[in-house]
């Protein structure tokens, strides 16, 4: 694991003045990832905040090569990267000792929905890359609309806390860490920008393995969960605490938890940091929060077994 | 030196390819396609090519990942045929706007619905915007023959445009016949070594692709975008040339078919040139002074020379294989008779036909030169839009 110290002497792939909000997790994802590359770094994004707020024609923040192509193909873009360094590398365009890394990022709506199956595909199809999804659990970019990454009971702008409806979201989060373990490929693992040095060493597995390597990064947004601009790695802290995002991986289809903590914290905790989240601390949503606590138990619980704990 | 063989439209494509044998190939298979991927992986599998084959999960991914290909510096195609070129679609345009030469055969199929697997061109059509150069091709012998082209056009520095190879499906795809192909080392000197601008993979100069371009620059861009098209013409006329001098076979921006003292004439698109040629050979045996125009590029729109060609014809017909579904009639119909206008006289008509793989006959051609000649005697149009060869 790289000390602080040594990260810090490192370039950052990103400059500052890119024009995410004040507090803002994804950049600290982005550098995290990046930190952890020993090799020149090639970089994919989908359409997303990321890449609104990074590359504003004429300005780029990127000191790597970078590319966007669309909101629902970061994978499939950067396979086909990936598919021409191969290709190019053969036919000794590219030198046979020179090593480059490529990792794809998408926010959960360009990972977890629309742009889940060019996910599922260039993680079957084996290509050496990394995929990274900043999850911070809807659609933040056109405005804090609902994801399948969107925990059950979130108040968004598509499932409003209204009259009638008074509970949010409905459903559960879709476990898409999960879902890329069933995938077979070698390495899967779920992290927080809070959490750095977990972070880094697992962007440095990710990196390292021949294959593809899937990271789900939980990413706390201040606009959409609704708290004051100093807290995100507060949040990203709790999440990790109540279990809300537990911290393991998943190598060659062996489960860890990298992170336990000492006391798993109530997920009220976590919820009522958050405006999204403060209607379920009504009365007549006390059933609700039952359930999302009974959720997380449950799958804290699976996961401990998974991993032997 | 060159041999003659038999081979169908996809074969023929697919050995285009191997000789061309690009770095990356990222397709999925579609009816009436499917061969071309399939051939192509069998050169793959038995090392005839050394390209990185991707074989996607969807015709989007397909394209995309051809994309995230030239971007990176390698010379790359795919292929498809109708709803898989519609499912690329948002990439279709990306990849036209981006400036990369990626060279797509599209064997052409009715787009659904309803569902069908048989040719009509409603899919090359609805892509007339894309800012893809479009060259269709009226047999396996063409469709070979620009696909060769295709790479040197697209690659070309005035140019940097991608280009979509069309031939219909079944009627040429599927169908043997009689062609030459040319030795691989004359291909492989013709197409040159593929020089990117900017590649993503060159990690001493990082750049970035595919920002965020918003009103302060995307109109500048787009304007770009389209004087490059404007400016093709010439590019594709060159390589043409050049081409004809490796194979003896010449091509312009469409074809003349006895269309110098033509009056009446028809003007077509792809395998129905063929069937027209006969019918007008007979009405020549006639004396009808009958003749064709068969558009090769699409797009760029060759207006001016098409005008210029069409000179003396009384009546014009423009065939289209495809509808607008505008109330006013077929794509190619429009093209033509826009550029006419304020540049002659002259009646044009249009006859939409053939949609969805329904035959059309040589009795159908003699019916179009029929109501020209009835047009051109009389000055006068009974139907501005005819639909053709189907009950109504």
């Amino acid at each position: 694991m790289a000390t602080l110290r040594e990260l810090a002497k490192k370039e950052l792939a990103l400059s500052p003045g890119h024009r995410a909000c004040a507090g803002c997790g994804f950049p600290t994802i982005i550098k995290q990832v990046a930190l952890a590359s020993d090799a020149p770094l090639v970089v994919g994004c989908a359409t997303g905040c990321m890449e609104v707020t990074t590359t504003v024609y004429p300005y780029t923040a990127w000191k790597t090569p970078f590319i966007h192509n669309a909101f629902e193909n970061s994978a499939a873009t950067v396979s086909g990267v990936e598919a021409a360094y191969t290709a190019l590398k053969r036919r000794g365009k590219i030198a046979k000792d020179q090593k480059i890394n490529f990792v794809a990022f998408g926010g959960d709506g360009g990972t977890y929905d629309i742009g889940f199956q060019s996910l599922s595909g260039a993680m079957e199809r084996g290509h050496d890359m990394v995929y990274v999804c900043y999850d911070n659990q809807a659609y933040m970019n056109t405005g804090i609309q609902r994801s399948s990454a969107t925990p059950k009971g979130a108040n968004t702008t598509t499932t409003p806390v209204g009259a009638v409806v008074k509970t949010g979201k409905r459903q559960s989060k879709k476990d898409l860490t999960e879902v890329m373990v069933a995938h077979g490929i070698p390495y899967v693992a779920q992290a927080s920008p809070f959490f750095w040095n977990d972070l880094n060493s697992k962007a440095k597995k990710a990196f390292d393995v021949e294959g593809p390597a899937f990271l789900c990064v939980i990413q706390p947004c201040v606009l959409g969960w609704k708290y004051d601009a100093s807290d995100s790695m507060k949040l990203a802290k709790l999440a990790v605490d109540t279990c809300f995002w537990p911290l393991y991986e998943v190598e060659n289809g062996v489960y860890k938890i990298t992170y336990m903590p000492k006391e798993k914290l109530p997920v009220t905790e976590f919820l009522k940091a958050q405006g999204r989240f403060q209607h379920l601390f009504r009365p007549e949503n006390a059933e609700l929060l039952k359930e999302i606590q009974a959720d997380i138990d449950y799958k804290w619980n699976r996961l401990l077994k998974l991993s032997g704990e | 030196m060159t041999k003659m063989i038999g081979m169908t439209g996809n074969e023929a494509v697919a050995e285009a390819m191997r000789q061309i044998n690009p770095d990356v190939v990222a397709a999925y298979p579609i009816t009436p396609q499917t061969e071309i991927v399939q051939i192509y992986s069998s050169f793959v599998s038995n090392g005839q090519v050394d390209t990185e084959m991707v074989t996607v999960e969807s015709e989007h991914s397909a394209m995309s990942a051809t994309v995230g290909a030239s971007s990176a510096g390698a010379r790359a195609m795919t292929a498809t045929s109708a709803n898989g070129l519609a499912l690329m679609w948002e990439i279709v345009y990306i990849c036209a706007s981006m400036r990369l030469p990626v060279v797509m055969p599209v064997v052409n199929r009715a787009l659904s619905g309803p569902i069908n697997i048989h040719n009509d061109h409603s899919d090359t059509m609805g892509a007339r915007d894309s800012g893809w150069i479009q060259i269709f091709s009226e047999n396996a012998q063409e469709a070979y023959d620009n696909t060769v082209m295709a790479t040197r056009i697209s690659e070309n520095k005035n140019v940097l445009l991608p280009t979509m190879v069309m031939m219909d499906g079944f009627i040429i795809s599927h169908a043997m016949e009689a062609m030459t192909t040319l030795p691989d080392d004359v291909v492989k000197k013709f197409v040159g070594n593929y020089k990117p601008e900017n590649p993503l993979l060159d990690i001493a100069n990082p750049v970035t692709i595919g920002p965020l371009d918003l009103f302060d620059w995307y109109f500048e861009h787009k304007r770009q975008q389209a004087q490059v098209m404007i400016d093709a013409k010439s590019t594709i006329l060159k390589v043409s040339r050049e081409f004809g001098k490796i194979s003896g076979r010449n091509y312009g921006l469409f074809e003349e078919y006895m269309l110098d003292d033509a009056e009446i004439a028809i003007i077509v698109i792809g395998s129905t040139a063929g069937t027209a040629k006969k019918v007008i050979k007979d009405l020549r045996a006639n004396g009808i002074k009958a003749g064709m125009l068969k558009i090769r590029v699409f797009r760029p729109f060759p207006a001016t020379e098409i005008v210029k060609a069409i000179k003396g014809a009384k009546a014009i017909a423009v065939m289209d294989k495809s509808d607008s579904y505008d109330a006013v009639g077929g794509p190619v119909y429009k093209d033509v008779r826009s550029a006419m206008y304020g540049k002659r006289g002259g009646k044009i008509v249009n006859y939409i036909y053939g949609l969805g793989g329904r035959d059309v006959t040589e009795q159908n051609i003699h019916s179009v030169f029929e109501d020209l000649k009835t047009i051109a005697d009389t000055g006068k149009v009974a139907n501005q839009v005819t639909y053709l060869g189907v009950r109504e």
